[in-house]
């Protein structure tokens, strides 16, 4: 049993690990990075990004996927730099829709057992043609409230920093400690069991996606605060980077397992791998590339420590 | 009739042709039009083929690199023809050669590494996509005369390629009916476990479902190259959906453990069509992309939950 533990704490040390290495090296070859601003501008993308990989984390909980998370979030700047600022009822209430429509998705797919793959992979399509309808050409206005809060300087640590440090915080208690997060962990495990106990599974499937519908929210606002304008192409990237994130933070595509705390790391450990990567001038041919590999090397790694553990156990 | 009726993939054909005969009333060149879509068709057949063999496997089974390996076949094929008709036959073998050694590398990473398929693809087609994107750029080769010649030939109206994708669908519907290979495809998806108990090759159909599948998207791209006059880096970007939508649309089961191939022609008509017909009524940009989404999606809801308990 020893040697199963130690792979537990070897995979949940790990995203803490290439985090601090990447950090490291940035430091060694940037030395001027060091500092409350260098961060600040290392990690002046990573809020928007660590509020999408809570999304996506939460549909990954249940074993879905979200392929449509990126359109989202650029259909959210859309709306928060076209409508928001001229008529904040109206934009509150739009966003507000927003999030009732992800929490129907939810709904549909749990009614119809559909694969939620190929429902959020038409419904990219949706958002990003209402992003178009509403904005065909990057522009509007972030509000002034958002652009300052996006570009506040708090004490000790930059935004982005308190931004994790919060965002971890909350999300390791809901998802991991408190009662609903463990049923909505065990619907991913066995939702058999969960709807044998009692619970309605459409209600918490609906519910999750609600929930990830108003992370998506709240990253749309974050990034149109950083960016101050919208753009329906803004986001495209992001389903891949939230997907990248939570794997690369220990989650997993069955069984409900997964880690906040981890995913929170993973996606500010691509906000950093960015800036190396542009730092060590590596073509932008092969940024995207990159990325890929990392992820396949983390996931290598991870499959090397159980292989490792697991065979004194069946020695 | 009843038989008829219960048969998914006539559904696609008469959606297609309803669309099509909207678009003539909006005002389209009805037989021009339908041959255009026989084109373009083609194409999404080919992709959706090998798409509708992964998604037959099963629950959790799709692949996300068509799109990266359309571009390395179109960019593999122009890099090796050189503009030369003598090396036609190695460019097509070239494209076809990267995209099945994709398709392994996929398998690979489900097998050893223990990826679940959707990041497996997911992650290669990142790195598949860089390395499309370095061979291809600044790759200003014009595809051979009589290569062009085929890809965008017609015999007696209808494109060649049309046929050259009837000719696939043939083939891939007697090796899905008649094969061991084909019914282990099935049984798989259907139920994994017990295909596995039955004795039957799982593991090597799984296999030969992905490389297949990446063989025919490399197929794809070095025909589009053909037809395109030469090879660009967005080449395959919306195979993505298509694929899955021309799968599902066909009356392929979304749950895996039933192919439907012949409805692939259909559909392939169908989704061409359909933006056809959003841009003779005058639909921006915007309204053509949210039809699209709603369509795939009240397509799946209507086709609804697999049937077969697992």
């Amino acid at each position: 049993m020893g040697s199963i533990s130690l792979a537990a704490v070897l995979r949940a040390a790990l995203p803490a690990v290439v985090f601090t290495l990447l950090l490291g090296s940035i430091f060694w070859y940037q030395p001027r990075t060091a500092s409350y601003f260098g961060v600040n501008l290392l990690l002046s993308l990573a809020v928007p990004v660590l509020l999408a990989s809570m999304a996506q984390m939460l549909l990954m909980a249940i074993g879905d996927l979200d392929l449509s998370i990126g359109a989202f979030v650029s259909l959210v700047t859309c709306v928060s730099a076209v409508i928001l600022p001229g008529r904040p009822v109206l934009g509150v209430l739009c966003l507000l829709g927003l999030v009732g429509l992800y929490g129907l998705v939810g709904a549909l797919v749990a009614w119809r057992e559909l694969p939620s793959v190929v429902v959020t992979l038409g419904l990219s399509f949706v958002w990003l043609g209402m992003a178009v309808i509403l904005l065909p050409t990057p522009g509007g206005t972030a509000p002034a409230w958002l652009a300052q809060a996006m570009h506040a300087r708090p004490v000790l640590m930059p935004l982005s920093l308190w931004a994790a440090v919060a965002v971890a915080a909350v999300m390791q208690w809901a998802v991991m400690r408190s009662a609903l997060g463990t049923v909505v962990r065990g619907m991913g495990g066995n939702p058999r069991a969960v709807a044998r106990s009692g619970w309605n599974l459409l209600a918490l499937r609906s519910g999750v996606y609600a929930a990830a519908g108003a992370f998506g929210v709240l990253s749309g606002l974050a990034l149109v605060g950083t960016t101050t304008s919208g753009d329906a192409n803004l986001a495209g990237r992001y389903t891949l980077l939230t997907i990248a994130s939570v794997i690369l933070g220990g989650g997993e595509f069955v069984g409900g397992r997964i880690s906040p705390v981890g995913a929170v790391l993973g996606a500010l450990t691509l906000a950093l791998a960015a800036s190396l990567l542009t730092f060590l001038h590596v073509p932008s041919d092969w940024q995207i590339g990159v990325q890929g590999l990392i992820l396949i090397v983390i996931l290598a790694l991870r499959a090397a420590i159980e292989a490792v553990s697991t065979r004194p156990a069946t020695a | 009739m009843r038989t008829l009726l219960a048969w998914p993939a006539l559904y696609s054909y008469v959606a297609a042709a309803v669309v099509w005969a909207i678009t003539v009333a909006l005002g389209a060149d009805g037989p021009a039009l339908l041959a255009t879509a026989l084109s373009f068709a083609a194409f999404t057949v080919l992709a959706a083929m090998g798409q509708m063999l992964v998604i037959t496997l099963g629950p959790g089974n799709i692949d996300l690199s068509i799109p990266s390996t359309i571009a390395l076949g179109s960019a593999m094929a122009m890099l090796v023809m050189d503009g030369q008709d003598p090396l036609i036959l190695p460019g097509l073998l070239a494209a076809v050669g990267a995209g099945m050694a994709v398709g392994t590398f996929n398998v690979a990473l489900i097998r050893v590494l223990r990826m679940p398929p959707i990041i497996a693809t997911l992650s290669s087609g990142l790195v598949v996509l860089s390395t499309a994107i370095s061979f291809g750029r600044g790759l200003k080769v014009k595809p051979p005369e009589a290569f062009t010649a085929f890809t965008t030939g017609r015999v007696l109206g209808v494109p060649l390629l049309a046929l050259v994708a009837l000719a696939f669908m043939l083939v891939a519907a007697v090796l899905l009916e008649r094969t061991v290979g084909g019914r282990t495809l099935s049984a798989t998806g259907q139920n994994a476990r017990a295909a596995r108990f039955a004795g039957l090759p799982v593991r090597r159909v799984r296999l030969l479902a992905y490389v297949l599948c990446a063989g025919l998207a490399g197929l794809t791209g070095a025909l589009l190259a053909g037809f395109s006059g030469g090879n660009s880096l967005d080449q395959g970007e919306e195979y993505l959906l298509l694929t899955v939508a021309v799968v599902v649309i066909g009356g392929t089961d979304v749950g895996g453990g039933r192919a439907s191939v012949a409805g692939l022609g259909g559909a392939g008509m169908f989704m061409f069509l359909l933006v056809a017909m959003l841009n003779a009524s005058g639909a921006g940009s915007g309204l053509r992309l949210l039809l699209t989404g709603l369509i795939i999606v009240g397509v799946i809801t209507a086709a609804g939950a697999p049937k077969i308990s697992r």
